[in-house]
């Protein structure tokens, strides 16, 4: 499945255009890494937990995403955005979205 | 006498914040200008297409994302701020950071690959209010963008 944030993918050409995917999660930390983040509200630094908390969410939306993708008959998801929000404290949505489409190959 | 320890409580943790979060800041800038000189021939563009003489080039989707916090100094300054208005320096300079360090490592992403320039660059900024619910806890800056590979790499 081919992933691409731009509409047209050099060397590719869309044959068929299926609509928009989707695929979300919402994610939460346990309450010690909660609070390890309200330490580091005081001294400053990066939070590693969340970084890789979010980062494994994402691949997860992009998964649930490709995963619809899929179903439809596409063979990849064009133009994907990504989306967040804090729905209520330590816990957030991440949303991905895109156009699955089927694309060929142009020989040149 | 409570409202003794309290105000010891506040100033500790301002000291504390102010100590830390200075030497962090610094330490975080010396470390964003190396690497950006390193990955200075990676360029970054967000046109939607690829440039003239990449047209034949592999895609690939890459991101780099990190959460920063602020200290509590940054805190307190920021709120005083809030009274007369004007440019919140403190958190400014939170923001760049975020930025700056998430670009770096979709650029680093994107090294791995071999990519010779990545498009299409998109930010995406949101807030994380972990246990304060007034005031900013921590932000997180995620960049995403398309590498562009050379075929026979």
């Amino acid at each position: 499945m081919l992933i691409s944030n731009i509409e047209v993918i050099p060397n590719m050409r869309v044959v068929r255009h299926l609509g928009l995917v989707q695929g979300s999660t919402v994610r939460a930390k346990h309450a010690g890494k909660d609070i390890m983040a309200g330490f580091k509200n005081i001294f400053g630094g990066e939070l590693g937990a969340y970084t890789e908390l979010l980062q494994e969410s994402r691949d997860e939306a992009v998964a649930r995403m490709s995963e619809q993708a899929r179903a439809i008959g596409a063979n990849a998801v064009i133009n994907v955005r990504f989306s967040t929000s804090a729905i209520a404290a330590g816990a957030s949505e991440i949303l991905a979205y895109g156009t699955a489409v089927e694309v060929a190959e142009t020989g040149r | 006498m409570e409202a003794l320890l309290q105000l010891a409580i506040f100033f500790t943790l301002l000291a504390l914040g102010y100590l830390f979060g200075r030497r962090a800041e610094s330490k975080h800038y010396k470390s964003i200008r190396e690497r950006e000189e390193q990955l200075r021939y990676l360029v970054v563009l967000n046109q939607r297409f690829p440039p003239p003489g990449m047209l034949s080039h592999r895609t690939d989707m890459v991101t780099g994302n990190v959460v920063i916090s602020v200290d509590y100094f940054k805190t307190v300054v920021a709120g005083l701020r809030n009274l007369v208005g004007g440019n919140l320096n403190s958190y400014e300079s939170l923001l760049d950071r975020a930025r700056r360090e998430a670009i770096l490592r979709m650029q680093e992403q994107a090294a791995l690959r071999g990519a010779e320039a990545v498009i299409n660059l998109k930010f995406e900024t949101s807030r994380i209010a972990g246990n304060s619910a007034k005031g900013i806890g921590s932000v997180e800056v995620l960049a995403y963008g398309t590498a562009l590979t050379h075929p026979d790499k």
